[in-house]
């Protein structure tokens, strides 16, 4: 599988030199220009860009919490900037997360069927079907554990379904200590807010790319032991529900 | 100063000029088996403001908060001051006739080393009586952490490392914070109570 992609690198390559080549004839110079020349793309001389790298090379590769907090920190900054109150700031930065969702859920996908078979490649096209989750449990499963254990490198605490028969749609994941929440104390006026809206737009995004279409949201629920402890509600819609129950009569797993 | 109604004495830093009176002093077997008793902890921003003040155990005579403002403003007023007086030794050609006349050359201070050489001038570093000790930390950015202790224990250098970890940690970076003004982050109260409760 890295044969290919390699070689595929290198076509664009090319083909991104191609211009400058025309434009170097026009000032009479015939030499073959070198990729170090080329403006804007920079692109290594051992031409290992990042696309080169397996994609489980930082599969086990830890970052810099500190690092994360600073950055976490200016992006709840950035979003606090023109909003209107507290709603719309997790609005914000629900949105931020959202995008990260979408992807992050390829990678878990591709980590998840090549699990097995470590860096041999076409494990995905052989044998085993892709697990795409079908059914709600199945997703919720996949955010709960794999999810989990690739951002924060532990399982959430707790999944529940609500109770209420009202709200048949509801599910509920805990994190007794979200890691986005580590070095946040909110002020007391703004007391409602939780910033792992950031992490529950994280989760929107993965519902929504797997085709659960979703609406997440954080909500404080401190208990003496977990001061930071956070819920994140998911509610999904009403088609949603209603291919639930086909898939379930079905007999889909 | 004399809010505090206690006769003071400078022990350390920038020089000893104070002399130690027989009941202050202590061995350092006693200290490190008696219990680390922190009173409280002050911090001061880079302009001499009251940012945090917090009380751990009593034994101070507690003050109004206006009197910890004017405390804190004095405070940064005399460190300022004995950051100033420390000593500056001459770097070289101490016996050249020319350097050693007064007033003919004024020497530029990088002609100019401290007594220690290699470490700036600090200021007011501990500040010791019957009652209580007071040891100041500047950090590289001028924020000060005063630390009211027993006289009794021994270095508290670990505390404030800790402390300061914890400060970086909990009020640094928490978004909600707006620098130089005062602390209020629920997390930093929390593990700093947590922390000195299980090492008290």
């Amino acid at each position: 599988m890295a044969a290919p992609r390699h070689s595929a690198m290198l076509s664009i390559s090319n083909n991104v030199g191609t211009p400058q080549s025309t434009s170097s004839d026009k000032t009479q110079i015939a030499q073959p220009q070198s990729p170090a020349q080329t403006p804007g793309l920079r692109v290594p001389s051992n031409r290992k860009t990042i696309y080169d790298r397996h994609l489980n090379r930082s599969r086990n590769a830890e970052l810099s919490r500190a690092s994360f907090a600073y950055l976490f920190a200016e992006m709840v900054t950035y979003a606090q900037r023109r909003v209107t109150g507290i709603q719309d700031l997790e609005k914000r930065l629900n949105e931020q997360g959202y995008p990260l969702g979408l992807r992050l859920l390829d990678l878990l996908f591709y980590r998840a069927t090549s699990t097995s078979s470590s860096a041999l490649s076409s494990s995905s096209t052989s044998s085993s079907p892709p697990n795409r989750p079908l059914r709600i449990l199945a997703l919720l499963h996949l955010i709960h554990g794999p999810l989990w254990r690739l951002l924060f490198q532990r399982s959430a605490d707790a999944l529940e379904h609500s109770v209420s028969p009202d709200t048949p749609n509801e599910y509920m994941i805990t994190d007794n200590d979200p890691l986005v929440n580590t070095y946040i104390s909110v002020p007391r006026e703004m007391s409602m807010l939780n910033c792992a809206a950031y992490i529950a737009g994280v989760i929107e995004g993965v519902c929504d790319g797997c085709g659960f279409e979703a609406k997440v949201s954080a909500h404080n629920q401190p208990t003496e032991m977990w001061p930071s402890r956070t819920v994140f509600l998911v509610r999904f819609g009403d088609t949603v529900m209603e291919r639930e129950k086909v898939l379930e009569r079905q007999g889909v797993k | 100063m004399s809010i505090l109604n206690l006769p003071l004495e400078f022990t350390g830093a920038p020089h000893n000029c104070g002399r130690h009176s027989p009941q202050n002093t202590f061995s350092s077997s006693h200290a490190q088996l008696s219990i680390m008793t922190v009173f409280s902890l002050i911090i001061i921003n880079k302009a001499g403001g009251l940012i945090y003040q917090r009380e751990f155990q009593p034994g101070l005579r507690k003050l109004s908060t206006n009197d910890y403002l004017v405390l804190a403003g004095t405070f940064h007023g005399v460190h300022a001051i004995t950051r100033t007086i420390t000593p500056r030794l001459p770097l070289q050609n101490t016996a050249s006739p020319v350097v050693a006349s007064p007033g003919t050359n004024a020497p530029t201070t990088s002609g100019y080393s401290y007594p220690n050489p290699g470490v700036p001038a600090s200021g007011l570093e501990y500040l010791e009586t019957e009652k209580f000790r007071l040891t100041c930390f500047q950090t590289l950015t001028g924020t000060k952490f005063l630390l009211f202790t027993d006289p009794m224990t021994g270095s508290v250098e670990t505390v404030m490392n800790k402390i300061y970890e914890l400060y970086a940690d909990y009020v640094m970076k928490n978004p909600f914070y707006q620098l130089e003004m005062p602390v209020r982050c629920e997390a930093f109260d929390r593990h700093l109570a947590a922390w000195l409760r299980g090492r008290t």
